[in-house]
This record gives C-alpha cells, structure tokens and sequence, in this order.
C-alpha cells in the first residue's frame, strides 16, 4: 500500500480473482475482475475521470462550471464524486426504476438529479439530458454514449491492466451498455492477441423497450459504431433475471460480494465454459454488491427478487 | 418447420395486435420473410433497403444475438425461439 493524494488515484488498478471453483469445466478458468474496488464503486469511476480530464484539457470545464449526464446509476455516482472533489456542479438524469441506493449515492456527493420515465428505461433518461443540454448550451454534458474518453479509459487502463495480470486470456465477457467497457477492453486485448473472444452480455430489454414509440428512435451507442462494434464482437447475449440473480449469489459463495450486472457476465462465462474444450475467461465484475441489498438479491426468496428485478435496470 | 417469433410492442399494431406469432423457416431469414409475408406492414420495420436486417432491429435465436451467429443464414433448429427486439440504450451506465 502507498500513500495517494487523492481518492482519484484510487481509480483503476482493480484486483482480478480467480472463481474457478464456480466453473462447470475443470480445463476452463474463470477469473473476476472487480471494479467494485474503485473508490466511487464500480467500473464507471475509469470513464468519468477520463471524460472529466479530457474536458479539462481542452477548456471545457472551469472551476462552477455545471456538468451534466444521464445514467442508470454508476456514471452519475462516479461523476458525482469526482464533481464534489473537483467542485465542479452535476445533475444526473436517472430514471425512476433504479435501486434506492443508487439514487442515496448521487445525494451524498451532492448531485441534483432529474428522475425519468421508468417505462423509458435509459433511453428515457438519455433523450431528457439531450434536451437540457440543448436548454443549456453552456452546460458540459460528456456523454458518455459517444465520448471517445469512454473507451480509451478502458483501453488504457482495464485492458493493459488484464493483459498485465492474465495474458493467457482467451475470452473477455462483460456487460454492455454504452459499450465503452467492451470496445475499450476488446480493442486493446486484441491488438496483443486477435484470437482473444469478446462476448457481450445484455439484460432483457423488458419494459423500456415497451416505452418505444417508433423504431427510428432506436439507439446504438456511437462508441460501439466508431469502434466497429460489430466486427470487434465475437458473441453478444441476453441472460435473464433469474440466471443474473442465481450467479450474483453463486458469487458471494467464493466471497464475491457483486452486483447483478456482475452475475449476468458470470452466467453467460458459465454457459461458454461447458461449450469449451479449454480456456481462461476474463469476467468483468462491473460493480459490489452493496447498491443492491435493497432488492434483496442474496436473502429475499428467489422468486420475488426475479420479479422485482425484472422492473429494475441494474446495468 | 415452424418456430415462436416474440414481437416487440412497436410492431404488435402491424401483426393483428399480437406479441409472439408463428412462422416457418430452417434459417432466421427466411422466418423473418414468413413473418413479412404474413404481416407486410412489418416490412419496413424488419428489413433495409439492402435486404439485411434493420439497424434498429436485432433478432435473437434462444437469446443470442443473430448478427454474431451467421446473421440471416443462422439455421433455425426445430422448437427454437426467435425474438426481434429494438435496439435500445440498454445498460446506461
Ligand atoms: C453495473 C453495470 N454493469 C455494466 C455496465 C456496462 O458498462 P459500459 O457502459 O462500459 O458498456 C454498466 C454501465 O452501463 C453498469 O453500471
């Protein structure tokens, strides 16, 4: 351990743990990367230092300058306390359906937050901070569906950081959500080995797909286009609530205390090791458990936590 | 062969109002053209110009995305089910 000077040099260089005793084949390894280390809590603490820093540099952020984001969650929260820190002003566009905590932590680091439709989902949430941003031009709003410093944390960081620590890495699962993770961390382990396989993992769209009132308002993150998502992804699927749930508590059995997001890129790790001969799969652990207990994810009978993350976006 | 296609909300209007219908196909393609064939107001919601699947649309065989599989040449195995789902801001961080 060494002496930081700040809580932001406490971003990134996160522990990667080996949970193979949860894998269903005995030549495929499974190692967790936990980014539930990170001092705001999850993974998102590398992109928002990174798009903050950028708009330092190019004189886009002064001291009382205002930002402003949408986000699930995660985003907001890392920002949030790098604004604090910075003393910078935030509002946060979140939609209603995220869990209580999520919305607690915003309000510790002072974060004004504007709540959107939950039957919007993300989508909701991202078209409302677009129109106060156009409202307030002089408002920084990184965005992070589009702003290259989402994946270059990544790629600079979480990425040299697996390569570092494992690079006998054969596959790289993580959840996708402004994609900045998966393009970021597959750009860069590819660059070292293009045999390495990067699969995305989604939630079930649910609802919020339900808040779609014409498919062209339809969205796929600019960082997933710019960075040819398409042709950098070997695999992308859907793994639902209850599998989610069942390996977020699978988890916390070799001592991972993570969220769900976490337990649906280790259900679809699972469901790859039995398809493999052999192999060494790199599980993101986008965030701890801790904003989660109000769900009742690890205690709460099976069936009911199920059905009350089906309504929650957890990603 | 015939398999379950889940349809999305936005397009239920165009399919008599219902949210899964059944169609026959041995490759995704080909069940997304049964399901045109069979509700042509999806066409312009399922398929470019180009012939390939809507940018906005993606399609998922047991919940595996078809654009990483073999796209619209995917085989389609008997009892399989096939959703058409918008592309959305999923995760939002
Ligand atoms: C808990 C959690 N998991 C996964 C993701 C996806 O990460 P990314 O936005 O880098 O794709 C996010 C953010 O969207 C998240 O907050």
């Amino acid at each position: 351990m060494a002496l930081y000077h700040s809580v932001l040099d406490l971003i990134g260089d996160t522990p990667l743990v080996d949970v193979s005793a949860l894998s269903p084949n005995p030549g495929v390894r499974i190692l967790a990367k936990l980014e539930g280390q990170n001092p705001g809590g999850s993974v998102k603490d590398r992109a928002a230092k990174a798009m903050m820093e950028e708009a330092e540099k190019e004189g886009r952020l002064v001291p009382g300058s205002v930002v402003l984001e949408s986000s699930s969650g995660n985003t907001g929260i890392a920002l949030a306390m790098i604004c604090r820190i910075k003393g910078y002003r935030l509002t946060v566009v979140l939609p209603e359906n995220v869990s209580t905590e999520r919305r607690q932590l915003l309000e510790v680091w002072g974060a004004d937050i504007v709540t959107s439709p939950g039957a919007e989902g993300s989508n909701g949430a991202l078209r409302a901070a677009q129109e106060l941003a156009a409202e307030h031009p002089d408002w920084l709003f990184p965005y992070q569906y589009g702003n290259p410093a989402n994946p270059k944390a990544h790629y600079e960081g979480t990425g040299p950081e697996i390569w570092r620590d494992c690079p006998e890495v054969t596959h790289f699962v993580a959840g996708l959500g402004t994609a900045g993770t998966l393009m970021g961390v597959g750009r860069f382990l590819k660059e070292r080995n293009p045999d390495v396989q990067l699969w995305a993992v989604e939630p079930p769209a649910g609802e919020m797909v339900d808040g779609l009132r014409n498919l062209d308002d339809g969205f796929v993150p600019p960082v997933f286009t710019d960075n040819d998502g398409p042709a950098l992804l070997d695999r992308k699927m859907i793994v639902r609530a209850r599998e989610s749930i069942e390996w977020t508590r699978r988890l916390s059995d070799v001592g991972v205390f993570a969220g769900m997001s976490s337990g649906s890129a280790m259900a679809a790790a699972v469901k790859g090791a039995e398809q493999l001969d052999e192999g060494v799969m790199v599980v993101l652990a986008a965030d701890g458990g801790w904003k989660y207990l109000s769900t009742g994810a690890w205690t709460a009978d099976l069936d009911d936590v199920v059905d009350r993350a089906t309504r929650l976006i957890y990603f | 062969m015939s398999v379950s296609v889940r349809l999305p909300t936005i397009l239920r209007p165009q399919a008599g109002g219902l949210s899964e219908v059944s169609a026959e196909g041995g490759t995704v393609g080909e069940v997304v053209d049964d399901v045109v064939r069979q509700f042509p107001g999806t066409a312009s919601h399922l398929k470019a110009a180009d012939g390939g699947l809507h940018r906005f649309v993606n399609v998922y065989l047991n919940d595996e995305d078809v654009r990483y599989l073999a796209g619209l040449e995917t085989p389609v195995p008997s009892g399989a089910q096939l959703s058409i789902v918008p592309a959305v801001a999923g995760g939002g961080g």
